[in-house]
């Protein structure tokens, strides 16, 4: 591990002041950055330490919640409106790390979780835009059974890691950011970027810039669930994910949102099957039709074919699963 | 400030680099916690920090100044095991028993984490009262710990008994009645 500054920030305006260093790095629970820093794909010169900073979980007026991006993941999950009333969040958080994990995990830390690429993790031997800029990528002709049937580029086929973005995306979630510039709050959907040209950068946020809370409208509360298909049990990543959430009246889709994990360089919003349901009978066929035209656009590589049909059925049954429940 | 750790104040690190981990091995010779992966996959490294489970392996010491750290060294109590401990013995909880510690510590923040009533991946009603775990629900909540002997019927059987009354039942009231 490269040798650091560590200071700890009292709030958001010293720890904007602390991290305006461009080798600084705002330190959460650590559980992805400090793997990182030990691998010197990460080498920042300062942390921040920001755990210090709002953790506070609260319900507003409006039936939006609040969320401090320094809430640990355990406490999201715990909590009885993220519970009661947008259930695919805790699904997506319970079905996320381990335990320990959870417990020292932060929402604004999750967001910013890097991909599990294994060539972006193998420093030694792999070539990785991500990593290094320009220099080619070994997982397009690689073994690339984990990586993205949906928007990569040429440059990058890596996926983003998260759960909870996952349910955040179905769920029109709200990060709020504040930097040199001021506050600003961008939709998590847009949060997140496509690799393109840079899969460098993961996200929007300029540097320097904090994540201060995440914001989960009112209209999103209500049934919701979150799937995820991994190659065991508990404690893997997804290779496939499903966080929906589905209002019907008399059989017909009112409202669907369906985001995918495990498919893209970020969490996956289902929008072209979102549209093919609308005012659509709740029905498998329907499902099903929404699927395909989602997934009409996949690419997938050598090894990950099997993702378009895992994530069609998936989505299928997820769903249903839904549907079923409102009946 | 200062880690306090099995009860006794410690001194953060001056190098920010030192983990938790190495900070209870190399300067505290705390050698009850272990490293297996050292990278957040095996759960061997598992304390307790103010009565929640982590990994040491992944948390930076400096971070923990002000807080109380809890090793598998302070579960005994005035000479006696924990009964989890005692229960992992009856119940062939371990083979090499170089996880056992880290499963331990696992188990007894899983237990508050229930107690409380935290659902798991595997619980059907999310807003369930707090309640007894049965096998299913403990082998998802103790997942992140590994065990390369495979002794895990022996490990879901010790904490089943220490702490849901699958056969004895431990109550903190009473720890007379511990298996």
């Amino acid at each position: 591990m490269t040798p650091f500054r560590y200071a700890r920030a009292a709030d958001d305006a010293e720890a904007l002041r602390l991290g305006a260093d461009a080798a600084a790095r705002y330190l959460g629970g650590g559980t992805n950055l400090v793997d990182l820093m030990r691998e010197t794909i990460e080498r920042p010169t300062a942390l921040v330490d920001v755990t210090g900073l709002s953790a506070a979980i609260d319900e507003r007026g409006d039936g939006s919640l609040l969320i401090g991006a320094a809430a640990r993941n355990t406490a999201v999950a715990e909590h009885c409106a993220v519970r009661a009333r947008f259930p695919a969040l805790a699904r997506a958080i319970l079905a996320g790390a381990s335990p320990q994990i959870r417990n020292m995990a932060t929402i604004g830390g999750n967001l910013l979780q890097r991909t599990r690429c294994t060539y972006f993790y193998d420093n030694e031997a792999s070539r990785c835009n991500k990593r290094q800029p320009g220099q080619g990528c070994d997982a397009i002709d690689g073994f690339n059974r984990i990586h993205a049937i949906l928007g990569a580029s040429p440059a990058c086929v890596a996926t983003h890691p998260s759960d909870m973005c996952v349910a955040l995306a179905a769920l029109d979630a709200v990060v709020h950011v504040v930097g040199a510039g001021g506050a600003r709050a961008v939709p998590l959907v847009d949060f997140h970027r496509l690799p393109e040209g840079q899969p460098d950068r993961d996200t929007v946020l300029a540097p320097g810039e904090l994540i201060v809370a995440v914001e989960l409208p009112a209209a999103a509360a209500g049934r919701s669930t979150y799937r995820k298909v991994r190659d065991r049990a508990s404690y893997a990543f997804a290779l496939v994910s499903v966080a929906a959430a589905l209002e019907t009246e008399a059989g017909v889709v009112r409202e669907v949102r369906l985001a995918l994990g495990g498919v893209a360089h970020k969490p996956w919003r289902a929008t072209q099957a979102e549209e093919a349901l609308r005012g659509r009978p709740a029905s498998a066929a329907a499902f099903r039709a929404a699927a395909d035209a989602e997934l009409a656009g996949a690419v997938p590589l050598r090894d990950n074919t099997f993702k378009v049909e895992l994530a069609r059925r998936t989505i299928v049954a997820v769903l249903g699963e839904l549907a079923g429940d409102a009946s | 400030m200062s880690i306090t750790i099995n009860g006794t104040s410690v001194a953060p690190p001056d190098d920010p680099r030192v983990s938790l981990l190495d900070l209870l091995r190399e300067h505290m010779h705390l050698t009850g916690t272990k490293k297996g992966c050292n990278q957040g996959a095996c759960g061997a490294c598992t304390v307790l920090v103010d009565g929640e489970r982590i990994l040491s392996c992944l948390a930076l010491a400096i971070q923990f100044e002000g807080r109380a750290v809890t090793t598998v060294e302070g579960l005994a109590e005035a000479g006696e095991l924990h009964p989890l401990q005692r229960a992992f013995v009856t119940h062939d909880g371990f083979q090499c028993g170089y996880c056992t510690p880290g499963q331990i510590c696992s188990a007894i923040g899983m237990a508050s984490e229930a107690a409380r009533g935290l659902p798991s991946h595997v619980s059907a009603d999310l807003l369930a009262e707090p309640g007894l775990l049965d096998r299913e629900e403990i082998a998802e909540r103790m997942s992140g710990n590994l065990c390369r002997c495979g002794a895990y019927n022996g490990i879901v059987d010790a904490i089943g008994a220490t702490f849901f009354g699958t056969g004895d039942v431990y109550r903190p009231d009473r720890p007379e009645v511990a298996a």
